[in-house]
C-alpha cells in the first residue's frame, strides 16, 4: 500500500507570536509540524505498522521545513519529498499549494492520501479537498476513526461533535480531525536513523510548472493579532437598574444598538 | 563558528521538551514532597531510546553526541531536577566508564541492560572519609583465588536501589605503602552487598540517593573495569564527562527559575503597577537571562571538545563551576521576585533554590573546580 501525507511547517501557536511590517516574525518563533497534520502522519504510520505500507510524507514550502520532515521520518515515514519553492514563489495560497502537490503526486500509485483538516495558520481547510478533486478520487474531512479492510475504508468522521459513519474504497483521501489518534514521540533511534532516510527536494521545474501555473488566486489585504481584551464590567445592584444600565451601555457605550 | 543545533539536536530538543511539559513536569512539586522515585519516567524514556543516549548503537545505544546529552538533561532538569539528576547520573556516571573502559565482553553484559533501561547506572566513588580526596578510599579488594573480595563502605551514591550493578573504587593492593586503586564491577544483589536507601536530603528528593554497605563481598576477577591500578583515575576522567551534566541540570532548573519569575513579574502588580516595571526587577531578570545563556554557551562548548575528541577538563570544569554558582543564584533571586509566595512550595521557586545547591557540591565542589582550573591554567 502507498500512503502519501501531506505535511506543513507551521508556527507554534503556543509560543509567543509577533509581527512586524504586517507580517509575522519568523525570527525567534518557534516551528513546528502542523498538529493536525501530525495526527495525519501517525495515523499513516499505524496503518503501516498494521498492514504494511511505504509512508511518503510530502511538503510544500522552502529548506527549513527539512527538520519537520525529517521528524515525521524519525516517527516512522519512509521518505520524505519537500517540494521547494522558496525561490520560485513569492505570494501562494490554497489553489497553489494544491495545485503544486497534486501536480507532483497524479503519476504517482496512491492508495491513500493523508492531510490534516486544517492548518493552525491559514486555518482554511482547502488544500486536502483541492488536491482530491484535482486527482479526481474521493475525499473525507474531519475523521477521527480510520479502518482498512482490503481496499474498502471505513470512517468516522466529526461532524461539529457529532460522528457520521462513512464507507469508502481506495484510492482515497481523508483529512485529520482531532482525536483520530494520539501522536507519539520520535524515538531517538528514530531520530538518529532519520537522517539516512531518503529526502527527496524539487522544484517547480521538476514538475513542468511554471510560477504563472500556481499563481495564487487570492490575496492578503492585511494580517493583524487580535485587538487585546477589555477589561469587563460587573454591573450591580437591583435586576430593573441592572437591565437599564446594561441597555444604556450597549446604546451609548458599546454602540451596538 | 557555528551556533545552530544540528537538525536532529534540533528534533531531540523539540521531542524531550515536549517529553518534559507532558510527562515530567506534572507530578514534579508532589514527587518533591512524597519523594517518590519516578519509575515510570524512566520507563517512558527507555521507550523513547534515550536511556543509552550517547552510548553505540551495537550496544543498543543511540550513537547521539554529548551536545544531545546535555540538552535532554537541561530539558529534564527544568521540569524536574530530580529526574534530571537521575538521567545525568545513569549515562555519565554510570554507563560512560563501562563504554569508555570495558572490554566487549563488558560492554554486552552490563552496557546492553543500562541501554534498555533494565538497570539504572550508578557509581560508586565517595566514601564515608573519602569525598573530595577521592584517593582516601578505604574499601578494600582482597584476592582470593579468582575472586575479589570487598569489604567497605560508600556514601551518597545517586540510583543505588536500582542498580543491577554498580562500579566502584577499591584499594586491590598496596606497593611501599603507596595505594593501588582498581574500579570493580559489583552486581547489587551479591551476596554481602547492602544498598541502604535511608538519607533525608535538603532537597532532589524524588531522586535515589543511597549508601552502599559491602561485607566480604565477592565477585571474580574479570568484573575489573580497565586497567589494575587505574581506577581513580579512569573515575577521575569519568567525572569529567558528568560535570558536563551537572552544568547542564544547572541551566535547567536556572532557566525554568527564570521563566517562572518572569511570568510571575509581569502578572503581580503593587503600588498600581507589574512588577516588571521596577527597575531592580528587571535588572534581576536581565541578570539571569544573560548568565543563563552564558552558561549554557559554556556547557554546550564543554559538550563540542568531548565530541571533537578534544582535552575538555578544563571546559568542564568551567562549565560545573560556573553554571552551578549562577543556577544558586538564579534560584535565589527566583524567591526573591516571588516574594513570600516564593517561600510557598506550591510557586515551585523553592524547591529550585534547594535542589540547585547540590549542583555546587556533587561531583567536585566549587572548591575543588577551582582547584581543577587552576592547575589546568598553571597557576601553581
Ligand atoms: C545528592 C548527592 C548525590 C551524590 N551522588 C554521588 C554518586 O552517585 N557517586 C559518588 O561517588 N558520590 C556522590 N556524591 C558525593 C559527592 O560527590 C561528594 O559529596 C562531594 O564530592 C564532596 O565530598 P564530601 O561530601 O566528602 O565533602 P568534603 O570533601 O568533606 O568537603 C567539605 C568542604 O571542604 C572543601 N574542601 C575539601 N577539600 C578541600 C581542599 N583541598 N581545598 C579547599 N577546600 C576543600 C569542599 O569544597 C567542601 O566545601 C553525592 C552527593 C550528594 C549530596
Amino acid at each position: 500500500m502507498n500512503i502519501y501525507v501531506l505535511l506543513k511547517r507551521t508556527f507554534d501557536t503556543e509560543e509567543k507570536i509577533t509581527l512586524s511590517n504586517g507580517q509575522i516574525n519568523e525570527e525567534g518563533a518557534e516551528f513546528i509540524i502542523n498538529p493536525y497534520d501530525e495526527y495525519a502522519v501517525e495515523e499513516a504510520i499505524q496503518i503501516k505498522e498494521e498492514h504494511g505500507a511505504n509512508v511518503t510524507v510530502v511538503t510544500v514550502g522552502g529548506e527549513e521545513a527539512e527538520k519537520q520532515l525529517r521528524t515525521a521520518l524519525a516517527m516512522g515515514a519512509d521518505q520524505a519529498v519537500l517540494i521547494n519553492t522558496e525561490e520560485d514563489i513569492d505570494e501562494a495560497d490554497q489553489y497553489t499549494t494544491a495545485k503544486i502537490i497534486a501536480e507532483y503526486l497524479k503519476e504517482k500509485e496512491i492508495d491513500l492520501i493523508l492531510a490534516g483538516n486544517v492548518a493552525i495558520d491559514g486555518g482554511s481547510g482547502q488544500v486536502g479537498p483541492r488536491v482530491a478533486e484535482l486527482l479526481n478520487i474521493p475525499y473525507v474531512t474531519t475523521i477521527i476513526d480510520l479502518q482498512i479492510d482490503g481496499d474498502r475504508v471505513n470512517l468516522v468522521r466529526d461532524v461539529e461533535g457529532d460522528e457520521e459513519k462513512i464507507e469508502a474504497t481506495l484510492p482515497l483521501l481523508v483529512t485529520a480531525q482531532q482525536g483520530l489518534n494520539e501522536p507519539r514521540y520520535p524515538s531517538l533511534p528514530g531520530i538518529m536513523k532519520a537522517k539516512k532516510k531518503p529526502l527527496e527536494e524539487l522544484e517547480l521545474d521538476d514538475l513542468d510548472l511554471d510560477e504563472e501555473d500556481v499563481e495564487a488566486k487570492t490575496k492578503r489585504i492585511e494580517i493583524f493579532l487580535p485587538s487585546e481584551r477589555q477589561a469587563g464590567k460587573i454591573l450591580e445592584g437591583e435586576l430593573d437598574e441592572q437591565v437599564k444600565e446594561l441597555v444604556s451601555l450597549l446604546r451609548n457605550e458599546a454602540k451596538v444598538i | 563558528m557555528d551556533f545552530d543545533l544540528t537538525t536532529e539536536q534540533r528534533i531531540i530538543k523539540k521531542t524531550i521538551k515536549d517529553f518534559a511539559e507532558e510527562e515530567v513536569a506534572k507530578g514534579a512539586l508532589e514527587r518533591d514532597r512524597t519523594k517518590k522515585f519516578p519509575i515510570e519516567i524512566f520507563r517512558k524514556l527507555a521507550d523513547l531510546g534515550m536511556m543509552g543516549l550517547p552510548f553505540p548503537e551495537e550496544y543498543g545505544g543511540g550513537g547521539a553526541d554529548t551536545i544531545s546529552f546535555a540538552i535532554v538533561v537541561e530539558e529534564l532538569s527544568k521540569a524536574c531536577a530530580s529526574t534530571g539528576i537521575t538521567y545525568s547520573a545513569h549515562i555519565s556516571l554510570g554507563g560512560a566508564p563501562i563504554n569508555q573502559f570495558g572490554t566487549e565482553e563488558q560492554k554486552r553484559k552490563y552496557l546492553v541492560p543500562l541501554c534498555t533501561g533494565e538497570s539504572l547506572g550508578a557509581f560508586g566513588l565517595t566514601e564515608p572519609n573519602a569525598g573530595s580526596d577521592a584517593g582516601g578510599t578505604e574499601t578494600k579488594a582482597i584476592e582470593d583465588g579468582d575472586d575479589f573480595v570487598i569489604n567497605g563502605e560508600k556514601s551518597f551514591i545517586t540510583n543505588g536501589s536500582y542498580a543491577k550493578f554498580i562500579p566502584l573504587t577499591a584499594v586491590t593492593n598496596r606497593k611501599d605503602g603507596k595505594k593501588e586503586i582498581s574500579a570493580i564491577i559489583v552486581p547489587t544483589d551479591a551476596e554481602g552487598f547492602h544498598v541502604k536507601d535511608h538519607y533525608e536530603k535538603m532537597g532532589l528528593h524524588a531522586s535515589n540517593t543511597t549508601e552502599l554497605v559491602l561485607e566480604n563481598v565477592r565477585v571474580p576477577k574479570e568484573n575489573l573495569l580497565g586497567k589494575r591500578g587505574e581506577g581513580l583515575k579512569q573515575f577521575l576522567q569519568t567525572l569529567d564527562g558528568g560535570r558536563i551534566g551537572i552544568g547542564a541540570m544547572a541551566v535547567g532548573i536556572a532557566q525554568a527559575a527564570y521563566e517562572k519569575s518572569l511570568r510571575y513579574a509581569k502578572e503581580r502588580r503593587q503600588f498600581g503597577r507589574s512588577l516588571t516595571h521596577f527597575q531592580a526587577i528587571q535588572f534581576k531578570l536581565a541578570d539571569m537571562a544573560m548568565k543563563i545563556e552564558l552558561a549554557r554557551n559554556m556547557v554546550y562548548k564543554a559538550a563540542w571538545f568531548k565530541d571533537k575528541g578534544k582535552p575538555f577538563t578544563k571546559e568542564a570544569s568551567m562549565c560545573k563551576l560556573f553554571a552551578t554558582e549562577m543556577c544558586s543564584e538564579v534560584t535565589s533571586q527566583a524567591v526573591q521576585i516571588h516574594g513570600g509566595n516564593g517561600y510557598m512550595k506550591d510557586f515551585h521557586v523553592e524547591r529550585y533554590m534547594r535542589d540547585a545547591k547540590l549542583l555546587e557540591i556533587g561531583e567536585g565542589t566549587s572548591e575543588i573546580q577551582r582547584m581543577v582550573i587552576a592547575r589546568e591554567i598553571g597557576a601553581r
